[in-house]
């Protein structure tokens, strides 16, 4: 009988032991930047309470899980949820009035997808019953990962771009990549291409630039799921792990991505001489977008084949898909002050250090005041 | 007296638990029915407009206007990664169940038992992240090996895939996932064993092998049986870990019997693109792969049971 006790006492112990490790484990591990004192457009004062869900494009997740952090601590009582799902989730769920606002790496469209009748702005407009307005949010630059040693800058055109990733140019040391890359030593080595092998809307904006800037030599539409050669890998962390594992990979991923992963990054030459990226390269390609859209509803059309100086062309543009008129009129004024302060200039200019660039202030001015309009 | 309660008169409490356990198992059957019911009816309006044959083109247009969708690539390497893994897991489980119940030590014997039932709880991203990291890069000395001597024949013709994300190298991954199923059930079945037989036979001279040869094995043979087919339905359905170590192929890749290919089974297909199901057209193409799925299981369980059920019948 004694071992029967010492037994049920060493299985309690170590119960207690193993409870009190996980529980240790507990508390918030997604640390993004402390917040700023003062920053946004938010007063403490005047802080909306209530909740807000959102859905949508994995593109955007790291901008606005920075946003709602930053928002959430200056006004406490409100809590913004937001489902990183997909942006083709997002619409869905939006459309279905289950969720306040959705996320999209493309605004709504206007024409019916083949093999079905609805479009999207219209039943997005049925389901709020006022226009669905697209506010452009977060410009992520798309960068161009590469993994050659010996290789630490990279100059690519268009056409040779679209070239390696259709399978055209299988080795390095190609002559059409030695010629725009003069002094560069490149290996013989074979190119490893990655695409995502889940549809993206990266994949979307990256084969929207091909098909817009190399035409002749990428001639398959642009759409979510891939229509170049490689190998699959699953969402930009697998593709950008995957050329960091791999000698002579290339892929194309968020900035963000390409960087956590201390990838090499591809300058870009759209015609007008090769550009880095940087925010401010992206910021100019937003700046020369137009608006196809009317009023408020702020749908860019962006210009991939821009030959803007200093411009860096491969970019989407995720927005934020709301009601103009909030169906729930309590939720108005907190759907109001969480997009105010997602565009501030402040809050934008801190998305840079997290991979994405902030909007040029045309865009940026457009937006607040379609934002000011909400009602 | 025999005391047999008669029957029509029965009890309160027979009559509720027997009530109960029957409404159990209707249950579990009309859910079942449901799930194919929902599979047939999203699936079969997409498989109508289908405009190429189903189950031999390796074709997966299913955005645009003529809807063109195959799953021959899918069920190929569905198919060749449960093989492998039930291949390296079924005898490795029967092994590790053999050693747990005749041949370890009592104390030996329930911490092996512990520590490979923890192997079930480990999530399957775990397995995806640490096959792909991890033990992925060590596949390619077997690659080399296998490709040297053996890559005239179509299974183990090389490719250009990287070691780690293979068909090969998830198949052995899933093994490691299955194994504990298998053994788990394995050994409850193998300690089952009448002791009179295993006593009958080492007294008539046979060594410790030949007695499990003869007494353990064939008592337990419906029991490690349908271990494996529950162990191969975790195979043949793994999705998380599929989806992060294999490779998907480009769009018109051509076609290739290897082991050291890429791809993706079905399961892993539809949970890549479930987040863009935007038409019902589309989402029917997908869930219709899913309803192949789940054919498939059903048949390899039916043939198990089949198989059970003559073995029963032999040896009563």
């Amino acid at each position: 009988m004694k071992t029967q006790s010492r037994q049920r006492f060493a299985s309690i112990t170590g119960v207690a032991l193993v409870g009190v490790l996980a529980l240790s484990g507990c508390g918030s591990d997604n640390n993004p930047a402390a917040p700023a004192a003062g920053n946004g457009a938010v007063n403490a004062a005047d802080c909306p309470t209530g909740t807000l869900n959102g859905e949508g494009s994995s593109a955007q997740k790291n901008a606005i899980e920075q946003a709602i952090s930053d928002f959430q601590a200056t006004c406490s009582d409100a809590t913004i949820n937001y489902n990183p799902t997909g942006s083709g989730a997002g619409i869905k769920q939006f459309i279905a009035g289950q969720v306040n606002f959705a996320g999209s790496d493309s605004a709504l469209k206007d024409e019916a997808k083949p093999g079905s009748t609805s479009i999207e702005q219209a039943d997005a407009d049925k389901t709020c019953g006022s226009p669905a307005w697209n506010l452009p949010m977060v410009t992520g630059p798309i960068a161009v990962g590469y993994n050659v040693k010996g290789v630490d800058k990279l100059i690519l055109t268009p056409a040779v771009t679209a070239k390696i990733f259709s399978g055209a140019i299988t080795t390095w040391n190609d002559a059409a990549i030695a010629a725009i890359n003069p002094g560069a030593t490149l290996p013989a080595e074979a190119i490893k291409v990655f695409f995502r092998s889940d549809e993206s809307g990266t994949t979307e904006n990256f084969t929207k630039y091909l098909h817009a800037a190399a035409a002749a030599d990428w001639a398959a539409d642009p759409a979510k799921k891939w229509s170049g050669k490689g190998e699959g890998k699953e969402k930009s962390a697998g593709v950008a792990n995957a050329v960091k594992s791999t000698e002579g990979g290339i892929t194309y991923a968020e900035w963000s991505y390409a960087k956590d992963n201390k990838l090499g990054i591809a300058q870009i030459d759209n015609g007008a001489g090769p550009v880095e990226l940087t925010g401010e390269a992206v910021g100019k390609a937003v700046a020369v977008a137009t608006q196809a859209g009317s009023g408020n509803n702020i749908k860019l059309q962006l210009d991939y084949a821009t030959k803007e100086a200093g411009a860096y062309p491969i970019l989407l543009v995720t927005y934020e898909i709301v009601c103009s008129k909030a169906k729930d009129p309590a939720k108005a004024t907190l759907v109001k002050e969480f997009l105010n302060s997602f565009a501030a200039a402040d809050e934008q200019k801190k998305l840079q250090d997290i991979g994405y660039a902030p909007l040029p202030s045309a865009v940026q001015t457009k937006v607040t005041s379609a934002i000011g309009a909400l009602s | 007296m025999k005391g047999r309660v008669p029957a029509g008169t029965g009890r309160l409490g027979d009559r509720i638990f027997g009530g109960t356990a029957k409404g159990a198992g209707l249950l579990v059957i009309a859910i079942v029915t449901l799930i194919a019911g929902f599979l047939m009816s999203q699936a079969l309006p997409s498989l109508a407009k289908d405009k190429v044959n189903f189950l031999t083109s390796t074709q997966w247009n299913v955005d645009g206007s003529p809807l063109q969708f195959g799953i021959a690539n899918l069920l190929w390497v569905t198919v060749l990664s449960s093989v492998i893994a039930m291949l390296i897991a079924v005898p490795f489980g029967i092994g590790v169940a053999l050693f747990i119940t005749q041949y370890a030590p009592a104390w030996l014997s329930r911490t092996a038992a512990t520590l490979v039932d923890l192997l079930a709880a480990v999530p399957s991203i775990v397995y995806g992240l640490w096959g792909l990291q991890v033990f992925g890069p060590h596949m390619g000395g077997i690659q080399k090996f296998l490709v040297t001597y053996l890559g005239w024949f179509p299974l183990f013709k090389p490719s250009g895939i990287g070691a780690a994300s293979t068909i090969l190298t998830v198949g052995v991954v899933l093994s490691i996932m299955v194994l504990p199923i298998i053994t788990a059930l394995s050994r409850e079945v193998f300690a089952q064993t009448p002791v009179a037989n295993k006593d009958a036979a080492l007294a008539l001279g046979a060594t410790r092998w030949e007695m499990i040869r003869t007494a353990v094995l064939p008592f337990g043979k419906p029991g490690v049986i349908s271990a494996s087919m529950l162990g191969l339905g975790r195979a043949l359905g793994e999705t998380v870990a599929v989806m992060i170590i294999l490779s998907a192929l480009a769009d018109g890749s051509a076609w290739s019997w290897s082991v050291f290919h890429g791809g993706e089974t079905f399961a892993s297909k539809i949970a890549n693109n479930a987040a863009e199901f935007d038409s019902p057209q589309k989402a029917g193409a997908f869930l219709a792969a899913g309803l192949v799925l789940f054919l498939l299981t059903f048949v390899v369980n039916s043939i198990a049971r089949i198989v059970i059920n003559r073995s029963k019948a032999l040896s009563e």
